[in-house]
């Protein structure tokens, strides 16, 4: 290992932690999907423009490809597979697949991840803060209104009982992620 | 060749100091090829296209003495790498400070503005910083350190051109301060972009402080106009000390309109840009008056 360029990262990824070599030069999203093997993290543009690298870090939506790997050091990093049990994630996903807002998917990702951010932040938001919500991801094939409506069919409906959205509100890792990540408990995502 | 951008394809160290003393020792020591880290919403990006290839990377999120918000009857002080949405979210810049406001809400996207620093974007030095208007408005002043030293410099002498900026080798914008907000004041932001969350195309930020149907005090500061963002005098000498209505109003949006140096780019053209800085000068002036409890 290049002490210079690259150094050990543990991340508690999903609330796991997760630790491996990453060189400094490495994005987050690179880390999570060749490292991690969190490939629902998906790489459209790689410059923050597309939305589709978006993950919850440090209890914050980010671009994952514009954060470093060595940023993400020792934080806590929610994909869309994290928040899976997630009422509201859960709810999202059942109104995205009930209005038709999917098709070929690619976007589904960080779409999913933007309108679960919006609707923690916001849980009752217009029409227009939906758009503002989801203004950073791209869609090249629903045109936007499908997804618009499944969001709006959700918002104001769920009620946040879920462990995940408890832990966003503490972003700093517990002394028990700190102590299974010692013991070098790693945790490998699936494809 | 084309540029691969989903890549950082050059190899640097990335120094992650985790106190301000620590940063500005490093900042100090360390030579030319480095770049600092806040956001990386514009630095990362540069590097991927291979604008800027530093050897050495100093990330600041870890330093909490660049985190912070204060407030006290000066003013507001805001540490450099508070992110546009902590900036965005926090109640007096949403009560007294509503040209940066309009500004942080119409800056990039929700997860940008998660990640993107007050500091970084003023270091930046676009001529279409958001943020620059509007504390320029405002009239900040930026505490700027150095390893033992540290100077105040005002907004209108920190921009130097196009991503340049008055600091020196190794110094650290650290804080950005801004004056409390003087009775019967107010003030606006407006940009003009493609889409919502696009890059300004013109943007605008004025300032006004009244005293009955006169206005004492005016700020006016406009961007993408000019090597660098600008304060516009020709506007703030129309009005100060000026009964306002709103011909006066639309003299002083004609008069901005005519003093500042638009270029033609890929975003614009400059007699688009000129056209359209009257009408959002315009805009802004009736706002900041009508907030400043003004009639029109």
């Amino acid at each position: 290992m290049d002490q210079l360029t690259e150094s050990m990262i543990t991340i508690f990824l999903n609330d796991q932690p997760f630790q491996a070599v990453a060189g400094a030069s490495e994005s987050l999203l690179d880390f999570l999907r060749h490292r991690a093997l969190a490939t629902e993290v998906k790489c459209g543009c790689g410059r923050g423009d597309c939305g589709t690298c978006a993950v919850l870090f440090d209890g914050r939506m980010v671009k994952s490809c514009l954060v470093l790997a060595a940023q993400a050091n020792g934080k806590r990093v929610y994909t869309i597979r994290g928040l899976g049990r997630d009422a509201l994630m859960a709810n999202l996903q059942d109104s995205f697949i009930q209005h038709g807002a999917i098709q070929c998917g690619f976007c589904t990702p960080g779409m999913l991840m933007a309108a679960y951010n919006l609707l923690r932040i916001k849980p009752t938001p217009t029409r227009s803060e939906i758009r503002q919500g989801i203004a950073g991801n791209l869609c090249r094939c629903t045109g936007y209104q499908k997804i618009i409506d499944a969001i709006a069919a959700v918002a104001g409906k769920t009620a946040f009982v879920s462990e995940a959205a408890d832990s966003l509100d503490s972003p700093n890792p517990t002394a028990t992620d700190q102590e299974k990540a010692k013991a070098g408990y790693l945790l490998l995502g699936g494809g | 060749m084309p540029v691969d951008s989903k890549i950082l394809p050059f190899r640097f160290r990335c120094l992650e100091p985790s106190n301000l003393t620590d940063a500005l020792n490093l900042c100090s020591q360390s030579g030319d090829q480095v770049a600092i880290l806040a956001g990386g919403t514009d630095l990362l990006i540069k590097i991927k296209r291979q604008m800027v290839q530093p050897e050495i990377l100093i990330g600041l999120q870890r330093v909490p003495e660049l985190q912070q918000i204060q407030t006290n009857e000066q003013g507001l002080r805001l540490g450099a790498t508070v992110t546009l949405s902590e900036a965005e979210h926090y109640p007096a810049i949403q009560r007294e400070y509503s040209a940066l406001y309009e500004a942080l809400r119409s800056m990039a996207a929700p997860a940008i503005r998660n990640m993107a620093t007050l500091g970084g974007n003023l270091c930046n030095a676009s001529p279409a910083a958001d943020t620059a208007p509007p504390l320029l408005a405002f009239d900040a002043q930026l505490r700027l350190q150095k390893s033992g030293q540290e100077r105040l410099v005002r907004l209108t002498q920190f921009f130097l051109g196009p991503g340049s900026s008055c600091l020196a080798p190794g110094e650290l914008l650290t804080e950005i301060c801004l004056p409390a907000p003087l009775p019967d004041s107010g003030s606006a932001f407006l940009k003009l972009g493609r889409v919502s969350c696009d890059i300004a195309k013109v943007n605008a930020a004025t300032y006004l402080q009244r005293r009955g149907t006169v206005c004492i005090l005016c700020r006016a500061a406009v961007g993408s106009v000019a090597p660098t963002p600008v304060r516009i005098l020709q506007v703030e000498q129309l009005l100060e000390g000026a009964v306002v209505d709103s011909n006066l109003l639309r003299q002083a949006a004609e008069a901005g309109a005519k003093a500042i140096v638009p270029i033609d780019d890929i975003r614009s053209t400059a007699k688009y840009r000129r056209q359209v800085c009257q009408v959002i000068l315009e805009e802004v002036l009736q706002a900041a008056w009508i907030r400043a409890g003004g009639v029109l």
